[in-house]
């Protein structure tokens, strides 16, 4: 059975990933004007302080050599502390990561659930439905995420009061209080990818639907049912797939919105956070993180792949 | 043909209502930003504490903010930035992305390897985080950003361009440049860059509407420009802090935004539109009136032959309003092998799916009936439902995209048998290995897990008649069942139709443009001519003597025939389309034997000779004349 | 005394792959063409017959430089153009052409017609200029299109007449070899005869000479003057069209030849049921004679030694066959070869 390793393979294959982006972000922060060490030294320090804290730093070592003993350290676990609040990064990032992982998984199922039954219904209806489709997707295209999120807490927390403006509840705390806190995020995020979903599904079943071997069935009396369920969908949810994927990665994006708009403490509003601080070992944890994030989504993606297509699987 | 070359590309995507809108709002936005010192009566800085958070007025369009700034002057003035930053992202894009694509697709090679490779690498960077740790190294510079943000997204571009350019090469019109002696430069700039333009601004535009709102989240985060200066992305930012006072601010914050980026995608959408119609044909103006039909003589248009298994009368197909087949009427006696002859375009195809209720696109039956073992299928649903499989099979042309390619040999077949028995798991896949068999697999259970791109094109074919088989059919419809194949396999096809039509009796319609096929497997033939029968006869008296034109002309063009040295007998002209069918008979522009009786009206189907049928008037001179055997 | 030729194939071999279809794995380079040999002769045809897999279109992309050639030689008109250079390759378009099969993707849909038959002349005489507008002018009329069809685009244009415009545009500059590749496949059957007469009255006209691709057996016979037959990449068996037709020696010529369907319906009579295995899917051995494994005839020694191309016993006129059975599979018809030509077919070299 080579899928696994085929896949597995795959994953070998994007480890260069990890040190790209790492690689990049270090060269990049070493361009940073000023010095992370005055700033933790403060404007008082005397020179000897400065250098002090510059030598516990590692920075003045040269560039690999600092890369180096980043990266020694990454594998003992250790990513080193936040200039600011001096606590571990691993264990900021520990924190907040379930935060962010909530927001994006429930948004991708959301999206991918939704998207997908639109996306079937408007290309078996056509007409007004396909119409609908397109005009929300557009909609949901163009709508910022952060706009989108402030309309929504308008209407839904300030207007309704239905649920809670902004915040987060853990789910061990309270998986009730947990949901309804993610209800105004995910939709805030997921209103543009069921649109995206629901197009690309509509486009794949309609190619689908056209094929010589869909004919061929419905001419030699295959159930109708079965022809849609089982052979238009599983031969339309390749391309799905890999929109799926690239939609997770790419609703990291929202997220940094949508996480900063609701006062959600996630991995991605800490980058932005840290951005704004310059709290580089922050930055570069949380880049580490989402990157091993973005390299998990591809291979799940890669499993499906081998799952749903043979000549992935066989060839 | 036409006459009139077809519009420029620009004119034509004008004609869309939706181009029109998109590119007249981005015109206004541009001109109104770049002219904002003119237009806006107030500055994007001056306060106005007596107006806070005004709504619309005569002198606040737009109304204020919580300092009471004008918010259309902020908007005008903060637009400068924005559109200077998407430029600027959508220029990056555009350098990394065009010539790395190009570059990629045209070369190939280890370039294209690397090409694809960095690509892919930088496809799956979380192009916003990157974009987050650029600015944390240049705080406030949004044109690192913006820059930044170009190039991650150029993967995107390099593929779609990697692809057109790969595609493009593969042309043979690049291979015919190639043999005429075009360099490189010359064939790039001649075949390639033109037909990829379209593409590019496609991509441009679904691009720039991405950075719209990146430039925009940036702002809202306030890692642009720094208050008090105006931007899009702060203006949002400003409505969020008042959103339970002033939540009116949140429209002329965020409309003029999402008015922007669906203007790019709708011209975007429009300008893909407009290059897949570019140069395909364009449909005539107007659909003109289908042509009259003749009345036919009786038994052609009338009952069904006593015994017939199948019995079409007066089938009538249009696709998209247009008739394709017109008034066709035949029967299949049961254990018989019909032949339906003729070119591309004379409806052969839509016919024999029309039996089977299946018309390709937005086409559908418009008159006549289908009559099959006396359960008339044009008129029940369900009747159709119940025939298709278990009375009528039905065998594609190309078997390689025929079976579903997620599924084993084993699996469809089975599901095929389920459907028309009852059967145990256990007891399908027996009968799918027989069935196996039956057309002369050699190893059923090899085959049966095997996945469709494992087999061969002959394979394929054998395993794509079991599925036909699965519903022990009386009647199989064969569409070009061997065209796709080499010469070897189709007689092997050819003579396994023959033995099972021995064995099990079964009747089959075969549509062919082959007459070597006909000769072969057929007892009588149907030749159709745009979208009529024009002749029916035994397969022996049609190869001896035809009635029709037509026929004789399709006969004697046959290079089997031709004798070396002399010119092969042709047919002048080519087969007209659906639309420009003519009042009179249809082959009249290509016949000798045309003369003024044959053009004034519609030619109906006569019986000349018993059990023969022709639709010429002229059939004592064909006849006269002789046809070669 | 050896006539001059005018297209010369030596021991042509062509390999692809090596890495370059998909992104992993180095799949083991596949040998597409396999020491082909042959030539053509001025005013002549050669038809190169094949079922998919025979290499008969890599072939013609190897004589044209669209393919790199991984050993032998190929020679026009005494040049040794196996490897040439875009230079060399840019003076030799004018004498050595191509038609290709599809109509559809061989002319560019974004150019019109004269644009495109103006090409082969930018490259030898620059710019467009009046005299070049006249020349495709009159081409346009000799393949039987009207003179205003160039301002047109090539969707207007049915497939037998973009067809035309092809053939108009090989023979835009004076060319004596012209390579078809399957040039009337696509055409319907009486598109197909036009085309067939209009390529066989140019070539007595202008002198040409065709190499002629081509899987249908039928039109190759009428429109060629020799026949190469291949297989995997080999020759099988070569020689005048007639004989090759008439009295096949290689197993694999004659299976073909029994494959194609008569159009006489009166041959059926004589038809009974054959057994319905369908080939074998074993593949050949390295060594052996590729045909082989589907040979009703072969023998251990088939299997074993591949059997060289050799002229056929008694025989004129070039025929030579790959088989090591040949002369005992054909003995038992020796002696009638006067039966194989009709009048006037081997005689067309009238130029």
């Amino acid at each position: 059975m080579g899928a696994l390793r085929l896949a597995i393979r795959r994953l070998l294959a994007s480890m260069p990933l990890l040190f790209l982006t790492s690689a990049l972000t270090f060269v990049l922060v070493s361009l940073v004007p000023g010095d992370p060490a005055r700033t933790i030294a403060g404007q008082h320090s005397t020179a000897e302080q400065y250098r002090l804290i510059r030598g516990q730093l590692g920075l003045d070592q040269p560039l690999p050599a600092q890369y180096w003993h980043w990266l020694t350290q990454v594998f003992h676990g250790d990513l080193g502390s936040s200039l600011f609040s001096g606590e571990a990064v691993t264990s900021i990032l520990q924190n907040r990561l379930p935060v962010s992982l909530s927001l994006i998984l429930a948004s991708t199922v959301v999206s991918g659930l939704a998207g997908v039954a639109l996306g079937l219904l408007s290309a078996r209806r056509g007409g007004v439905l396909m119409k609908i489709v397109d005009g929300l997707a557009m909609l949901g295209l163009a709508a910022p995420p952060f706009w989108l999120a402030l309309l929504v807490i308008e209407v839904f927390a300030v207007t309704l009061r239905w649920f809670p403006v902004t915040g987060y509840v853990p789910l061990d705390e309270d998986p009730g209080g947990w949901a309804r806190s993610l209800i105004l995020p995910v939709i805030s995020i997921a209103l543009g990818a069921v649109a995206i979903i629901a197009k690309q599904t509509r486009d794949s079943v309609l190619d689908t639907m056209s094929k010589d071997f869909i004919r061929v069935m419905q001419a030699n009396g295959f159930s109708p049912r079965s022809i849609l369920y089982r052979h238009i969908l599983r031969n339309a949810a390749l391309p799905i797939v890999t929109v799926l994927g690239v939609l997770m990665v790419s609703l990291l994006g929202a997220v940094v919105f949508v996480e900063t708009v609701f006062a959600m403490p996630g991995v991605a509003s800490l980058t932005q956070q840290a951005t704004v601080q310059h709290d580089i070992p922050v930055i570069q944890g949380a880049v580490l993180y989402i990157t091993v994030f973005v390299i998990v989504v591809n291979f799940v993606v890669d499993l499906a792949y081998v799952r749903l297509d043979p000549r992935v699987r066989t060839s | 043909m036409k006459t009139t070359p077809p519009p420029t590309p620009g004119r034509r995507l004008l004609r869309r209502p939706s181009a029109v809108v998109a590119v007249a709002w981005l015109v206004l936005l541009t001109v109104a930003t770049a002219c904002a010192p003119l237009i806006a009566a107030h500055g994007p800085l001056d306060q106005d504490l007596s107006q806070v958070l005004a709504l619309p007025s005569a002198t606040h369009p737009f109304g204020t903010d919580s300092l009471g700034r004008d918010l259309l002057s902020r908007l005008l003035f903060g637009g400068r930035p924005a559109l200077l930053a998407v430029a600027e992202a959508l220029a990056a894009h555009l350098a990394v992305g065009v010539s790395l694509g190009l570059v990629a697709g045209y070369r190939g090679g280890w370039a294209d390897h690397l090409i694809t490779r960095i690509g892919d690498l930088l496809f799956a960077l979380p192009a916003i985080i990157i974009v987050l740790v650029v600015l944390s190294v240049f705080p406030g510079n949004l044109h690192a950003a913006m820059i930044t943000f170009g190039v991650l997204g150029s993967p995107g571009m390099i593929r779609v361009l990697r692809s057109r350019t790969l595609g493009i090469r593969q042309e043979m019109y690049v291979a015919a440049a190639r043999v005429c002696g075009l360099s490189d430069t010359q064939i790039l700039l001649r075949h390639v860059l033109p037909r990829l333009t379209g593409t590019v601004i496609v991509q441009a535009a679904l691009f720039s509407a991405v950075a719209v709102i990146i430039q925009a989240g940036l702002g809202f985060l306030g890692l642009g420009a720094q208050p008090p200066a105006p931007s899009w992305g702060g203006l949002v930012a400003d409505a969020s802090q008042v959103i339970d006072r002033d939540p009116w601010m949140l429209v002329p914050a965020g409309v003029p935004l999402v008015l922007t980026v669906i203007a790019l995608t709708l011209l975007g959408d429009a300008i893909r539109d407009t290059a897949v119609e570019n140069w395909s044909v364009s449909k005539l103006a107007g659909t003109s009136a289908p042509p009259p039909v003749a009345e036919e003589i009786a038994g052609a248009a009338g009952e069904a032959a006593p015994g017939a298994l199948l019995s079409v009368r007066d089938l009538t197909i249009e696709i998209d309003g247009v008739p394709v087949v017109q008034g066709v009427s035949f029967d299949v006696m049961p254990g018989e092998t019909l032949g339906v002859v003729g070119e591309s375009g004379c409806g052969k195809s839509v016919t024999a799916l029309g039996v089977l209720g299946l018309v390709p696109g937005n086409g559908r039956i418009t008159r006549g009936r289908v009559v099959f073992a006396g359960a008339d299928l044009t008129a029940s649903p369900a009747e159709l439902a119940k025939v298709r499989g278990s009375g009528i099979a039905y065998v594609s042309q190309d078997p390689m995209v025929a079976l579903d390619p997620t599924f084993t040999v084993l699996s469809q077949l089975s599901e095929a048998v389920r459907r028309h028995e009852r059967a145990t798991r256990e007891q399908a896949r027996e009968r799918v290995l027989e069935l196996l068999a039956m057309v002369g697999i050699p190893d059923p259970p090899g085959v049966a897990g095997r996945y469709p791109h494992q087999l061969s094109g002959g394979l394929a074919q054998r395993v794509l008649i079991a599925l036909a088989l699965a519903g022990r059919p009386r009647l199989l419809i064969a569409d070009e069942p061997t065209t796709a194949l080499d010469v070897s396999v189709q007689k092997e096809i050819l003579t396994l139709l023959h033995t099972l039509q021995r064995r099990t009796g079964v009747a089959v319609l075969i549509v062919t443009h082959d007459w070597g096929v006909v000769a072969t497997l057929c007892h009588r033939s149907l030749v159709m001519y745009a979208g009529q029968v024009v002749e029916q006869a035994d397969v022996e008296s049609m190869f001896v003597r035809p009635l029709h034109p037509y026929t004789a002309g399709l006969l004697a063009a046959n290079p089997h025939r031709a004798v070396t040295g002399q010119p092969l007998t042709t047919i002048p002209g080519t087969v007209p389309s659906p639309r420009e069918w003519p009042l009179g008979c249809r082959f009249s522009a290509r016949c000798p034997y045309a003369a003024d009786d044959c053009r004034t009206a519609p030619v109906a189907l006569t019986r000349p000779v018993p059990s023969r049928l022709t639709r010429c008037l002229h059939v004592e001179e064909l006849a006269g004349e002789g046809a070669r055997p | 005394m050896t006539p001059r030729t005018l297209l010369e194939v030596d021991d042509l071999t062509v390999e692809y792959g090596q890495g370059r279809r998909g992104r992993r794995g180095h799949a083991p380079s596949l040998r597409a063409v396999d020491g082909v040999s042959f030539d053509v002769r001025p005013g002549e045809t050669v038809g190169l017959v094949g079922e998919s897999g025979s290499g008969k279109s890599t072939v013609a992309r190897a004589v044209l430089g669209l393919t790199p050639v991984t050993s032998g030689r190929i020679r026009f008109d005494g040049t040794d153009i196996t490897h040439a250079g875009r230079g060399l390759r840019r003076t030799l378009s004018a004498r050595l052409q191509m038609v290709f099969q599809d109509p559809y993707s061989s002319l560019n849909p974004a150019r019109t017609i004269g644009q495109t038959l103006a090409e082969p002349l930018l490259v030898h005489h620059g710019h467009r200029s009046a005299r070049a507008d006249a020349r495709v002018a009159a081409m346009l009329e000799r393949v039987g299109l009207p003179a205003k069809a160039a301002e047109r685009y090539p969707s207007q244009f049915s497939g037998g007449q973009r067809q035309r415009i092809a053939i108009a545009r090989a023979l835009m500059t004076s060319a004596e070899l012209v390579v078809c590749d399957e040039p009337v496949s696509a055409l319907d059957l009486s598109i197909q005869a036009q085309t067939l007469n209009l390529l066989s009255e140019l070539q007595r006209e202008l002198s040409l000479s065709y190499l002629f691709i081509a899987h249908d057996l039928p039109v190759v016979r009428y429109l060629s003057h020799r026949v190469v037959v291949l297989y995997r990449g080999g020759v099988m068996e070569t020689g005048p069209v007639d004989l090759v037709y008439e009295r096949p020696a290689h197993p694999y010529t004659r299976a073909l030849l029994a494959a194609v369907p008569d159009p006489d319906p009166r041959i059926r009579a004589g038809r009974h049921d054959e057994p319905v295995t369908p080939q074998g899917t074993s593949r050949p051995t390295a060594i052996g004679c590729p045909f082989a494994p589907r040979c009703a005839h072969a023998v251990e020694l088939c299997r074993k030694e591949r059997p060289r191309l050799l002229p056929v016993d008694g025989v004129t006129g070039g025929a030579a066959v790959a088989c090591h059975r040949a002369a005992e599979l054909t003995s038992t018809g020796n002696g009638v070869a006067s039966a194989a030509g009709r009048p006037g077919n081997v005689h067309m070299e009238e130029t």
